[in-house]
């Protein structure tokens, strides 16, 4: 096989190709695209019940995401679900008296954080707690007190 | 009866003898990588015919694979009304498994295949011996430089692969069957992890070149130097490379993704 200038020009696209393909992989396919360098900061809320809600699922403020759940642990003394939260720096000034549901997306979508914001001058600091909270809605429970409820009526 | 016993015994032992040639045969590989390093030339030209020639059937068939994921998943997810999932149903199954798995398939049919054939036939006009009796080594000479561009190709083309496998899905998912753009990609951004996916996939197709390469180089190497030798050495090639590539991909994502 001859050697030549064109093969070599050949390889050199190839490999760029390849390496492109990567970053696209990365950047447009995968959550490093959204995870912004930015810096963010803590806030913790603690759940009766933290439901379906997984590491990385969303925190959205009026519909848009503000951030991500970072942890989620078993709160040793209360037995509560503690979640935690890492809101983008950007947004810095969310009530200190806002409130954290869970909620679904749709009917059997995936769980999210909602921060509905509060009336109160101050706002959340890093590492700091929401103290409103409404945990989430497990289908099951729902359905077994509509039952008991039906129940109790007749 | 004693006639079976010793097939059976002989069988064994050249199973055994054919994996110790295939150890030292890797490591006398690995080691000729050393005196390549001043002739990139050599890597160059193997790449061109490894890599380059094999870029053609790993595009259209990456393209078409994600297209009819994009078909069949939007039939599946429709009867749930979770179209908007079809982006993660796509990009998941091409990232962590057709992607590598499919190019490590086609790669061994299209590089593979070629690769044993060459140097089987090398061996069978004795190229190799008379390399040996200028005093070349024929395994750093012409073993090592195709072994590194065959290891170095395949992610490139598993990565090509799954890009466009993504793009197929999009196009049919989006563009013919009116999936929402938007729900497309957010879903998929959303669902899809840079470090459990993507890296596991990248991971996947390095073990993959690893393995086809050795096992393509290896059987050309230790053909019998006939035409019926090389005839079977190749079709050994594309048979053991299949097995190694769904055995190993069994074990691989039972450890990467076994605890989810």
């Amino acid at each position: 096989m001859q050697h030549s200038t064109t093969q070599d020009t050949l390889v050199g696209l190839f490999v760029v190709t390849g390496i492109a393909a990567l970053f696209y992989m990365a950047l447009q396919v995968s959550n490093l695209g959204t995870y912004t360098g930015r810096d963010s900061y803590t806030v913790y809320a603690q759940f009766r019940n933290s439901g379906g809600l997984k590491v990385r699922s969303p925190v959205s403020m009026a519909g848009v995401r503000i951030g991500r759940v970072a942890a989620i642990t078993l709160d040793r003394d209360s037995h509560e679900s503690l979640v935690e939260m890492h809101i983008e720096a950007q947004y810095d000034n969310l009530p200190i008296d806002s409130s954290a549901s869970i909620y679904t997306a749709g009917l059997l979508g995936e769980q999210y954080v909602s921060i509905e914001p509060g009336g109160s001058a101050d706002y959340l600091q890093n590492k700091s707690r929401i103290d409103i909270v409404s945990s989430a809605i497990v289908l099951e429970q729902m359905i077994g007190k509509f039952m008991l409820n039906k129940a109790e009526g007749k | 009866m004693t006639n079976l016993l010793e097939t059976l015994g002989k069988t064994t032992r050249a199973s055994f003898a054919k994996i110790g040639r295939g150890t030292f045969f890797l490591i006398h590989t690995l080691t000729g990588l050393r005196d390549m390093l001043p002739r990139p030339n050599l890597l160059v030209r193997q790449m061109y015919s490894v890599g380059v020639l094999s870029f053609l059937i790993i595009v259209i068939s990456g393209l078409f694979v994600g297209m009819v994921l994009g078909l069949q998943g939007y039939y599946i997810l429709s009867d749930f009304g979770a179209e908007e999932s079809l982006g993660v149903m796509v990009a998941a199954s091409l990232v962590r498994e057709l992607g590598p798995v499919v190019t490590a398939l086609l790669f061994a049919g299209r590089a593979g295949s070629a690769l044993t054939a060459e140097i089987g036939l090398m061996k069978a006009t004795e190229q190799l011996s008379g390399m040996e009796m200028m005093a070349v080594d024929p395994v750093n000479r012409i073993i090592s430089p195709r072994f590194l561009a065959g290891f170095l190709s395949m992610p490139l083309l598993a990565a090509m692969f799954s890009a466009l496998g993504v793009m197929g899905g999009h196009l049919v998912g989006v563009g013919m069957l009116g999936v929402d753009d938007g729900a497309f990609w957010s879903q998929m951004q959303n669902n899809i992890d840079f470090k459990d996916d993507i890296i596991n996939g990248v991971i996947k197709s390095v073990v993959f070149g690893f393995v086809v390469t050795w096992i393509a180089l290896f059987e050309g190497y230790d053909a019998i130097p006939t035409a019926e030798g090389v005839s079977r050495a190749t079709t050994r090639t594309v048979v053991n490379s299949a097995f190694a590539i769904l055995g190993l991909d069994f074990i691989l994502t039972a450890l990467m993704f076994g605890d989810i």
